[in-house]
């Protein structure tokens, strides 16, 4: 079972935790914006359409690699403040090592292969957050 | 041919999307940048540096040497930072 939420709704983790709660295994992975450098808010951009199908994909792709039981991606978008949480990874499987690598790879190539962008405010100023060479090098290890 | 663009691109282009009808000697995604670059400023600004630039045709993600060839919607952004 796969589910793909991209919304401006707030995360609800527990809710989330228990949709997945299908077999042996739960993991995952809860992403909240950080407030380095001061940054007071934090807006989400996506591209309508193509950022659901993206994540469909992955967790289609996951579900097949690790014969995961369930898959869940919600990601937030529009304004957010930090300690807000953004996103939400999580997997279900018979045993714990599908149920985590599957959960890995699923935010790694999340930061790769779904087209959002972040645009930060600090001291009223905003600028768009630049992507870092990390993220690449952190999906590629799944190919 | 629908255009999209997205965050920064977006801004210095100056709207989210826009029709186009190219060329038939437009066949690339970087040929299609050229050619928006070369009729506008706004465009020539957003698309200033392509290795700064990504693309997706009909939504699927590609490198800018990909072809356009019966696309009916190209997008064009910076390198994704979500998660």
């Amino acid at each position: 079972m796969i589910r793909v939420a991209v919304s401006p709704a707030v995360i609800d983790v527990a809710a989330e935790l228990e949709v997945l709660e299908r077999d042996g295994a739960v993991a995952s992975f809860t992403g909240l914006v950080r407030g380095d450098d001061g940054v007071a808010t934090l807006e989400l951009e996506h591209y309508p359409g193509a950022t659901e199908a993206a994540l469909e994909r992955l967790a289609a792709a996951a579900s097949a690699r690790w014969s995961l039981t369930a898959a869940t991606i919600v990601h937030r978008i529009g304004a957010m403040a930090p300690g807000e949480r953004i996103v939400f990874v999580g997997t279900c499987a018979p045993h714990r090592c599908a149920a985590l690598e599957a959960c890995a790879y699923l935010i790694d190539r999340l930061k790769t292969d779904a087209p959002f962008w972040k645009r930060e405010t600090v001291n009223g100023a905003s600028r768009w957050v630049e992507a870092r060479d990390g993220d690449g090098e952190a999906a590629a290890r799944w190919e | 041919m629908r255009l999209l663009y997205f965050a920064w691109v977006r801004e210095r282009v100056g709207v989210g999307e826009e029709e186009v009808s190219p060329p038939a000697s437009v066949t690339t995604v970087a040929e299609l940048v050229a050619w928006l670059a070369a009729a506008s400023e706004r465009h020539a600004a957003a698309f200033a540096e392509p290795a700064r630039l990504r693309a997706a045709v009909d939504q699927a993600f590609v490198s800018l040497d990909a072809s356009i060839a019966g696309a009916r919607e190209v997008a064009i952004f910076p390198p994704v930072t979500g998660g």
